[in-house]
């Protein structure tokens, strides 16, 4: 009953906007008000063009100064300082031309709008100022090049020898995080390995995987380079850290990687927010399907001795799935025994 | 050269008689379904381009609603998406990523590049060019009706059980390729494959007549080097257009090997759903340079119409000449040339090689340069002007707003290290809904307010015209906008809901706002579907040349028949404008008026060629000189 009554509000509403226009056209071609070339109408458009200007540019500001810390995330790692830094120099210049070139863009309407017996100028071109601002804009944009260029070969260098790794793996829809273990060499994997408990695939003739470990949390030493060896097993993901400024695909058949160093502990983030429930969080950026908004992972950042200390507890990956030593060559079942701390083969 | 005069004076023996082909017998079927006529075709293209933009434009709706209303019962809805819509009234995840991904093709190809060239090239191309019609006319039908079965697959695909295709309009595969991966990447995938197969062909119809026109059926004395700047744009956006679309079609190819005929271009070791596949060595980023190649490029097919037609509207309506004409036809090659060169930006954090990365962050940016160039164009180009504000021009100032304030998020995100944190971030929704969908759109709809006399011979209603715009234009920025901080706060596009992170839980108020900003602005659409089919029937008749404007166009009836001008085509003296010329009589000296009628106000070099212009193969073009 009340979805009839809002729908024939709704053709009501339609019917009379209808007649009030019908009535508009006529009455205007009565008083012959449309045939004569410029109305007021001019003048109110000109005129909204500076409101538009004033109260735009009004709301730009207002918002942008009074609701600055809501909207900037707090930054936690080396790289992400200076790409935070290049975000706002180009901010500050794209800005300036940003107001520059709008407040002109409205001002020009207003200021020159018709006026009967006005004559524009007639002003085709002048070489000189397509000259200006050509040159300008290019050494400005030269300029923001090569200081782009400078942070981006930074960040994109190799990682450092002594870097921690940590291997992330994207699947639907979820990541799954693996350290290399005491040995700090992370095992080879092939996806034909991956059933439904070595989701990595990982390879137990490799001697480099007895000990590899795959914790619950993600763990990363502050002040320590890390280094992200990125992977995907069924379609895209991309691993994004917003607070470490870190984004890199993970793109099935294809590792990728990304190296930065924490500066924040959790707890520092803590303190410095006021708020004790904060966490780094991972999540995804890449469009991978109907869980794509889920992809979820914590990350906490130690102090490097609290880092050590729950790298050295974690337990290996063979030592809580010990069926998967039948899967060990023979002559490295002992070493994988040792590796992965087992006293002997289960039964 | 040689063989291009005579062919173009061929065409115009042949095109010769107005009055023959004015009175062929024209059923229903011939006139106006299957009709050979560009005014005809482009009218169909302008009408499918505003069916398409009404169902892209209310997918945008529903899923708004659940981004900015995360709790609203949707129960209302399921009478049109029935299943898609759970028990409980929400939207199905799966579906929200559908429609995103249907939005965002139906937007960029069905209205953007089709409802915009489509309309425009066809029906500017002939008429300001004063030509008869396309090179040819049966093309040119080939290529509505092409677009018009790619538009029947497409509408279809929306109504299958497992839905349309879901994995964004980009189509990345694995996603895309693996039925597995998603519902959407089955039938619906599929299909969307074979629209666009038809879609290119039509576009491909429709590029290769456009230049063909452009170059072969210049009226005489009409010089590349006076043409008005829409038909550069129309010109360039078709050569874009011919080299660009074929890659997409091999990419399309491609993958439609990969999901049906087990080939490996794509896939590479994958595991899914709880078995390995057997594809190894393909690679994933292989069909992302191939889908950029085309998708950068594409960025310019929508955008160069726009700015084209805004360079005429904007000088018309300033009454003043456009500042820089040559500059602005070199800036239009810039970007042309510059578009094939900069697509992997759009990849830079793909894992790709970070030292292509820093070639295409170089190409990118300079891509900026002659972008910055068209806008301080057409600043100057107001300056001092004598303003006339129609909805055309209304419209025309909005798109060079949005140019500038989209164009210069561009610079961010074409800076490598900066893209690290904002690529597919709402920040980058932002910038190309502003820069590309919002401009382009603006274009288009300057267009139809601008050209909609010499469509249908009658005038839309100006006042409408203005609500319109003020509604959309406020309207743009405050649904895009605030996407920028949204995006610098990380938010991630494609998301369902952000209720799962905490760095996201902010910003409900922002989007709510955003939404409820985007359904006015789609109510005010409305309100120009009604101007626009209301003033077809009912507006008040048009004058011959409503805005005083200088181009070709204007000359002709005020409803051409087929043919265009009866009796002689127009010849051409002058550059399209001669506005507010200093001592002459009116502020608008059409192309066609001779440098003889108009002493008082030539410049000292401007004089009509020496012989009787009409003398058959007398008139030096000076193209020939070139």
């Amino acid at each position: 009953m009340f979805n009839i009554l809002l729908i024939l509000g709704a053709i009501l509403l339609i019917v009379i906007l209808l007649v009030v226009f019908r009535v508009h056209t006529l009455v205007n071609v009565m008083r012959g008000s449309d045939k004569g070339k410029i109305g007021t109408s001019n003048k109110v458009n000109a005129f909204l063009f500076l409101v538009f200007l004033l109260g735009g540019f009004g709301l730009f500001f207002w918002y942008s100064y009074t609701h600055f810390d809501y909207y900037t995330l707090p930054v936690a790692s080396e790289h992400g300082v200076l790409t935070d830094n290049l975000f706002w120099v180009t901010t500050a210049i794209c800005g300036f031309v940003f107001i520059v070139t709008n407040f002109l863009l409205f001002y020009f309407p207003f200021r020159y709008q018709y006026k009967e017996g006005n004559k524009a100028t007639f002003y085709p071109d002048n070489s000189k100022l397509e000259l200006i601002w050509t040159i300008v804009p290019a050494i400005v944009l030269s300029i923001l090049i090569f200081y782009g260029w400078k942070v981006w070969s930074d960040i994109t260098d190799v990682a450092p020898e002594e870097a921690e790794v940590v291997e992330i793996m994207g699947y639907q829809f979820a990541w799954k995080t693996r350290y290399p273990g005491k040995d700090k060499s992370l095992g080879n994997y092939d996806f034909r390995l991956i059933d439904a408990e070595n989701l990595f695939g990982m390879d137990f003739r490799d001697k480099a995987s007895f000990d590899d470990f795959s914790p619950r949390e993600v763990h990363l030493p502050k002040g320590k380079p890390v280094l992200f060896k990125i992977r995907a097993r069924d379609v895209l993901h991309s691993v994004f850290a917003p607070h470490f400024r870190l984004k890199m695909d993970a793109v099935p058949g294809m590792p990728t990687r990304f190296w930065f160093v924490p500066t924040k502990s959790t707890q520092d983030m803590r303190d410095e927010l006021g708020n004790p429930e904060f966490n780094y969080e991972i999540a995804c950026t890449e469009i991978c399907g109907r869980g794509h908004f889920s992809m979820r992972l914590v990350v906490v950042v130690d102090e490097p001795e609290e880092y050590d200390k729950w790298y050295n507890e974690q337990e290996p990956w063979l030592s809580k799935n010990p069926h998967y030593l039948a899967k060990v060559p023979n002559n490295l079942k002992e070493l994988a025994l040792l590796k992965a701390g087992l006293d002997k083969m289960p039964r | 050269m040689e063989a291009i005069d005579i062919k173009s004076r061929e065409g115009e023996i042949h095109h010769g008689d107005y009055e023959q082909m004015e009175h062929h017998h024209e059923s229903f079927l011939t006139k106006y379904i299957f009709s050979t006529d560009h005014k005809t075709i482009s009218k169909q293209f302008l009408i499918s381009g505003i069916f398409w933009a009404l169902i892209g434009g209310s997918l945008s709706i529903v899923f708004r609603l659940q981004l900015g209303f995360p709790d609203l019962n949707l129960q209302w809805l399921q009478p049109v998406l029935g299943g898609w819509i759970t028990e409980t009234g929400k939207l199905d995840t799966e579906f929200y990523l559908a429609m995103v991904t249907m939005h965002g093709t139906i937007m960029v190809f069905f209205v953007l590049t089709a409802g915009l060239s489509g309309t425009f090239s066809n029906f500017l191309i002939p008429l300001q060019i004063g030509a008869r019609d396309m090179a040819s006319g049966f093309l040119n039908m080939l290529s509505y009706w092409f677009f018009f079965a790619s538009s029947v697959v497409m509408l279809t695909s929306l109504f299958i059980e497992t839905g349309p295709a879901s994995g964004g309009w980009v189509i990345y595969p694995p996603l895309s390729a693996l039925p597995q991966a998603m519902s959407g990447s089955g039938l619906g995938m599929t299909l969307w494959l074979v629209s666009m197969a038809l879609f290119i062909i039509s576009s491909l119809l429709g590029s290769i007549n456009y230049i063909t026109t452009v170059i072969n059926l210049r009226t005489e004395g009409l010089s590349m080097t006076r043409v008005p700047l829409t038909i550069w744009a129309f010109f360039l956006t078709a050569v874009i257009g011919v080299l660009a679309f074929p890659v997409l079609f091999s990419a399309a190819l491609l993958l439609i090997f990969d999901r049906s005929f087990g080939t490996s271009f794509f896939l590479s070791e994958i595991y899914i759903a709880g078995e390995a596949l057997p594809n190894v060595g393909g690679s994933a980023i292989l069909f992302q340079h191939l889908f950029w190649f085309l998708g950068h490029p594409e960025v310019y097919i929508v955008l160069l119409p726009a700015l084209g037609i805004t360079s005429e509207i904007i000088a018309t309506n300033s009454r003043k000449p456009i500042f820089g004409y040559r500059a602005m036809i070199g800036s239009l090659l810039g970007i042309t040339i510059l578009s094939f060169v900069v697509w992997a930006h759009h990849m830079f954090i793909t894992g790709m090689s970070p030292f292509l990365g820093t070639i295409f962050m170089f190409l990118t940016l300079i891509i900026a340069v002659p972008s910055a160039v068209k806008v301080f164009n057409y600043l100057t180009t107001l300056w001092k002007g004598n303003i006339i504000f129609t909805p055309a021009m209304l419209f025309s100032i909005g798109l060079v707003s949005f140019f500038i304030s989209g164009g210069i998020t561009g610079i961010y995100l074409g800076n490598t290290a900066i893209d690290i944190q904002l690529h597919d971030t709402y920040f980058i929704v932002a910038h190309f809904h502003i820069v590309m969908g919002s401009a382009s759109f603006f274009g288009m709809v300057a267009g139809i307010y601008h050209w909609f006399p010499k469509m249908f011979g009658r005038m839309m209603d100006a006042k409408l015209g203005y609500i319109h715009f003020w509604v959309s234009f406020v309207g743009v920025y405050m649904v895009f906008f605030p996407m920028h901080y949204i995006g610098m706060a990380g938010f991630p596009r494609r998301y369902y809901s952000f209720t799962n992170f905490d760095a996201f839980s902010g910003f409900t108020d922002m989007n709510m706002m955003i939404s409820t900003a985007a359904i006015i602005t789609f109510g005010a659409q409305l309100l120009f579907v009604f101007n626009f089919f209301y003033s077809i029937f009912k507006g008040r008749k048009a004058t011959a040349n409503p805005w005083g404007s200088n181009t070709l166009e204007w000359t002709a009836p005020i409803k051409p028949g087929h043919g265009n001008w009866p009796g002689k085509i127009p010849l051409v003296y002058r550059w399209p404008y001669d506005y507010s010329k200093p001592g002459a009589k009116e502020d608008f000296i059409p192309q066609n008026v001779p440098f003889s009628q108009t002493p008082e106000s030539n410049l000292p070099h401007e004089k009509d060629p020496e012989e009787t212009p009409g003398d058959e193969g007398a008139i030096v073009l000076d193209e020939a000189k070139e």
